[in-house]
């Protein structure tokens, strides 16, 4: 039994697999942050800030802390050689115009036809969207990379109960049970996590979920 | 003509009831002394546009707490808690706006444009009593252009013409809100003569500016 972080990094780890030589990523915070230190080797892959660079690097020494570079979060970073700054316009000119390549967000819930509700909870968390909408509707592929229940309950469902933060948008979801993909005929597990029966990762899952004929072990 | 002017005469181009822009992503690339004049002043009644809501100890945060507005537009709130209480308390108004969106709604006010066709929000809250257009079978959402009377920005250096330059990720809102705003004031951390900053350098064209002040070092 993986305790909550190598559960994340068993999820993140699993994400950076999806990742292309010269992909351009933009990562969500939590989670999906992550997924920047597991991009293997053999790949180059370029991580977008939305406050405005491309280039994102890891965070600095704390003496060589600049507060103008910071991340979508605010934290401390740095930016990598070849890396350039850019104002908002640009930086969702990038998102909305399918410049990137994948987005990589969390996910309060998920439905079967690829709709997600990941930015409110009526009357009791209402941050705002920030920038999830414009990446959800502008990312060429979205990754949602989430533990697969929420203290057990259902994440993954038939339809969003939560306001959606966009329609039909998800392509494939990475939990620690295993790989799903979004399709036209609902969620369907191409990897199965060895340590997950599948009547377990069924039983997890909120809505009718398809086994593939090509299934494989999650590693 | 002068653009220069001090912290006093630019607290006193904001009136109460204004709609004012603020430059700033999690408070990096706001104007703070500015923020700190203002709510000394204690102007009221004020609407804000700005990405987010910072924290309650920087940026525009600091005006949120100090209840100086009656109507947020913003991305994001979910740093500074003061803003979901006062949202959900009903003191104040809180629009939330996809980040794209706003500044392309800035943008549109600041370039002439009639708003922007988008299909970000699209099925979900933000579409709600918006108008959708169809466009060679693509479906969009129909997003206006947003002014403001004054908007308050941040710059690494300006020349006396207002010409800018920027560091960091310190641009994002600050290029699109001087063009949106009948009054834009810079909050530069150095000012240059005239000639010192190189017009291949410069991000945003002075015209766009109509005051400097001397913001000093962060």
């Amino acid at each position: 039994m993986m305790d909550k972080q190598q559960t994340q990094e068993f999820i993140a780890k699993r994400v950076a697999l999806e990742l292309n030589d010269g992909d351009l990523v933009n990562l969500g915070i939590g989670l999906p942050t992550l997924v920047a230190n597991f991009v293997p080797e053999d790949r180059e892959v370029y991580f977008q800030s939305e406050n405005g660079f491309i280039g994102l690097g890891p965070v600095p020494a704390e003496d060589a802390v600049d507060p103008c570079i910071v991340n979508a979060g605010a934290m401390p970073v740095t930016i990598l050689p070849g890396g350039s700054f850019f104002d908002s316009g640009m930086s969702f000119g990038i998102i909305r115009g399918g410049h990137v390549d994948t987005t990589v967000l969390g996910a309060l819930q998920v439905a079967e036809n690829g709709d997600i509700a990941n930015y409110m909870i009526p009357g009791k968390m209402v941050p705002g969207m920030g920038g999830a909408m414009d990446l959800l509707s502008g990312a060429k592929k979205v990754i949602v990379a989430m533990e697969h229940t929420a203290k057990g309950n259902h994440k993954l469902l038939k339809e969003c109960t939560l306001p959606l933060t966009a329609i039909n948008a998800v392509d494939m979801i990475i939990t620690e049970m295993g790989v799903i993909e979004v399709t036209p005929v609902g969620f369907v597990l191409i990897e199965q996590n060895p340590d997950f029966s599948i009547d377990e990762i069924k039983a997890a899952t909120g809505a009718e979920l398809i086994i593939s004929e090509s299934l494989k072990p999650m590693v | 003509m002068n653009k220069l002017i001090s912290m006093e005469e630019a607290v006193n181009l904001v009136r109460d009831g204004d709609t004012v822009m603020v430059g700033g992503f999690l408070g990096v690339g706001t104007p703070e002394r500015l923020i700190d004049a203002l709510i000394e002043k204690g102007v009221k009644d004020l609407t804000l546009i700005c990405n987010d809501t910072a924290f309650v100890d920087r940026g525009v945060g600091k005006m949120v707490v100090a209840k100086m507005f009656k109507k947020i537009m913003t991305s994001h709130i979910g740093t500074n808690k003061e803003t979901g209480r006062q949202m959900l308390e009903g003191e104040t108004e809180v629009e939330l706006i996809p980040q794209g969106t706003l500044v392309e709604q800035i943008r549109a006010g600041g370039y002439g444009l009639g708003g922007v066709l988008t299909k970000t929000g699209l099925g979900t809250e933000v579409e709600k009593g918006k108008l959708t257009i169809n466009i060679d079978g693509q479906t969009y959402l129909l997003e206006k252009p947003i002014r403001a009377n004054v908007a308050l920005l941040f710059a690494e250096r300006a020349d006396e013409k207002g010409n800018l330059t920027f560091h960091g990720a310190t641009r994002n809102f600050n290029t699109y809100m001087g063009t949106a705003a009948d009054i834009s004031i810079v909050e530069a951390q150095e000012i240059v003569k005239v000639g010192e900053i190189n017009p291949d350098d410069v991000v945003v064209p002075g015209i766009f500016v109509t005051h400097i002040i001397d913001g000093g070092a962060l």
